[in-house]
């Protein structure tokens, strides 16, 4: 059932769902979830971690014996998706931490989707086996080759049922076009091209072509002296296939048509908000940085985030943002601590809902936040074990910003730094919210009535 | 984790004691935080090298901060000669609070550009050695690395005002580049414990009680001290006489 679809923030209850990942108070860097996604139906929800890892759960059915249970997430596949390698010109490792995954439409009975590390991109195709096939007649059934001498009777094989297997297989291996770290991949509406995008540049790809890509975006200075931007994300439109964006490391987002030019470095638009002189320091330049940047559903906005605000942009107007929402404003005087401590340089995620009427993105001490556009109320919502007990309703959490702190507030100094909330993920059609919190990952749906 | 007591800022040499239940707290001025954010960027841009392959938006950002400090102090005409080698031992040990600079702060004129960051590109320049093609349709998988122009930032003679500035941060590279295993934890070591440090010095600077964070003081205080190696202690006699430079300043 369609809960919540266009619903209203004060009528949507939040409550636990599951939560998958160890218990343990010491967390093993291998295991700490790096991205997270749903596929375009809500089915399958993949998540990413820095071990190169790629982990899919499966909604299960809904029972009507068990209509509490609305259609729980579990494992449907793991597998290896990146090793760490070595790049002996520069002698630097390359890290097998998956950085971004994102699902193609479901054209048949295999899923596919796309797993990128900093440097390769690879399709991977998971599939079903249910079936086997027996009586070949050149091998017997441990595939060892007959002796076609002592073969007499000739047989048909025929498919016997087996145990459910799902078997993931790399179709497709892309590397070797990216010099900088990949930070970005889209696929295209056309379903037949996708790009990858690392700190300078931007490349074209055909799914069924791996030894080529288009450079469409090249922002490196001939003279690397000269370097103060780099490109921070990148998403094509999801309707026209011509038009993608890309964001800067200096507030910017640019607006590309494929139509124009072979070599996009000429935007069609170009969006930035003018700096408020009076809040300039020497961290405005960092703090606008963009993390990441997402179009709407509709097409009619991208949202951007940087380090203490969302923005909503419409296309059709470059000079400012249409709406402007604080994530964590009590950090603003606290930025000389948080750039020693190199916080400042967290790179979150955000999200629409399906409805693109909520966002939602994350913060530290295990807080996220969702905005509601047409309320414009918001709420603070934790991930946290203590919350954890079966569809036990969220209680929105506060900061207390100074004076007096209330009861269930948390003074600013005592947020967990260490806890942050970068990836997050919204289910295309319902109320369902995957959000990682460092190796856990939890999930919330909205309350049933 | 975060800075505790109130601080403001510093005028015309006259320092606001507020006296807390933690004890006599100085207030470092605006130029003295300034100095001790552009240490801190600079030691970043040290561990940045050193990481298995330095993170290009994080290091942009820095070297982006440096140069609006660097360009602000221009301005100011308190850009001094930096002392090659405390820079290059440059550590968390001379950082003082920087809570003013994350305030609004006053007027940055339009800068002229600030080119000619030779050395510290030097990370960026290395990832040229292997630049494989993003090719338009015809061409192949084939790796083309360009031709390294490895010595462009060498050659690239530093102009007059920056000269001192891209040799202490050339020698920062140098001495990273030879610098052995062991030598990377001492960096890493130097760095913990300096938090603590950092704290300690929060709480009770220009108190009599830490006189290692006086290196700060005299490095930025006078040409007269240009020589000073940073590691060594101050005593008694040269904090006061810190102390009276700073406030006759």
């Amino acid at each position: 059932f369609l809960a919540g679809f266009g619903s209203l923030m004060q009528d949507v209850l939040w409550c636990f769902s599951q939560v998958k990942g160890t218990i343990d108070t010491g967390v093993t860097e291998s295991d700490i979830i790096s991205t997270v996604e749903f596929n375009h139906t809500g089915e399958l929800l993949a998540t990413g971690d820095k071990g190169g890892r790629v982990v899919i759960f499966q909604r299960e059915q809904e029972s009507k014996n068990q209509p509490h249970r609305r259609g729980e997430y579990n494992v449907y596949s793991t597998f290896q998706s990146h090793e760490p390698e070595f790049d002996y010109l520069k002698s630097l490792e390359i890290e097998e931490k998956i950085n971004k995954i994102r699902w193609l439409p479901q054209q048949n009975a295999a899923y596919f989707l796309l797993s990128t590390n900093d440097k390769t991109v690879k399709l991977w195709k998971v599939s079903e086996r249910d079936k086997r096939p027996e009586g070949y007649n050149l091998k017997d059934e441990d595939g060892r080759l007959r002796d076609p001498s002592m073969i007499t009777v000739l047989r048909v094989p025929v498919l016997r049922p087996m145990d459910l297997m799902v078997e993931a297989t790399p179709r497709r291996v892309f590397a070797n076009a990216h010099t900088y770290h990949i930070n970005s991949i889209s696929v295209n509406s056309d379903y037949e091209t996708y790009m990858s995008a690392d700190d300078l540049r931007i490349n074209l790809w055909n799914f069924e072509i791996t030894n080529q890509s288009f450079n469409i975006v090249d922002i490196k200075p001939a003279n690397m002296e000269e370097l103060t931007e780099v490109i921070t994300a990148a998403e094509f439109h999801p309707h026209h296939c011509n038009t993608f964006v890309y964001s800067s490391s200096k507030g910017t987002i640019r607006l590309c048509d494929m139509r124009a030019a072979a070599l996009c470095d000429r935007h069609a638009k170009f969006f930035e908000e003018p700096e408020d002189p009076s809040n300039r320091s020497f961290f405005s330049e960092i703090i606008s940085s963009i993390s990441d940047v997402k179009f709407s559903h509709s097409g009619r906005y991208i949202m951007t985030r940087d380090y203490l605000t969302v923005k909503v942009w419409d296309l059709n107007m470059e000079n400012r943002p249409i709406e402007t929402y604080q994530v964590h404003d009590y950090l603003r005087s606290k930025l000389c601590s948080l750039y020693e401590n190199d916080c400042i340089f967290d790179k979150f995620e955000c999200v629409w809902n399906g409805s693109d009427s909520v966002i939602m993105t994350g913060s530290y001490n295990n807080f996220f936040r969702m905005f509601d556009r047409n309320t414009k109320r918001d709420v603070t919502l934790e991930a946290s074990r203590e919350n954890s007990k079966p569809r036990a309703i969220l209680k929105p959490r506060k900061v207390c910003v100074g004076g007096k702190r209330r009861k269930d507030e948390i003074s600013v100094d005592s947020l967990d730094f260490s806890k942050k909330i970068l990836h997050t993920a919204w289910h295309p059609s319902e109320n369902i919210i995957a959000v990682a919190a460092t190796n856990n990952l939890y999930i919330f749906q909205d309350k049933i009535n | 984790m975060f800075v505790r007591g109130l601080k403001r800022k510093c005028f015309d040499g006259e320092e606001d004691i507020e006296g807390t239940l933690a004890g006599i707290k100085a207030i470092p001025s605006y130029n003295l935080q300034r100095q001790s954010l552009l240490d801190m960027s600079l030691v970043k841009l040290q561990l940045c090298h050193m990481l298995v392959e330095p993170n290009l938006c994080r290091s942009v950002l820095i070297a982006n901060t440096v140069r609006q400090i660097q360009e602000e102090m221009t301005q100011d005409g308190t850009w001094q000669m930096i002392n090659t080698q405390s820079t290059g031992q440059a550590s968390l040990d001379r950082l003082v609070s920087t809570d003013i600079l994350c305030r609004s702060s006053r007027d940055q004129a339009e800068g002229k550009h600030v080119s000619a960051y030779g050395t510290f590109n030097k990370d960026f320049e290395s990832d040229q050695a292997q630049d494989s093609s993003e090719t338009m349709s015809t061409a192949s998988s084939v790796q083309a690395p360009r031709n390294l122009q490895s010595n462009v930032w060498e050659m690239e003679n530093p102009q007059e005002n920056k000269g001192n500035f891209q040799k202490s941060l050339d020698q920062i590279f140098e001495t990273l580049e030879n610098k052995s295993p062991n030598s990377v934890e001492d960096l890493f070591s130097e760095v913990e414990n300096s938090y603590y440090d950092l704290d300690t010095m929060l709480t009770g600077m220009m108190s009599n009680t830490k006189m290692g964070h006086c290196d700060s003081l005299e490095t930025f205080s006078s040409p007269t001290n240009t020589a000073s190696n940073s590691n060594c202690k101050s005593d008694l006699n040269d904090l006061d006489h810190i102390v009276e430079i700073l406030v006759e300043s």
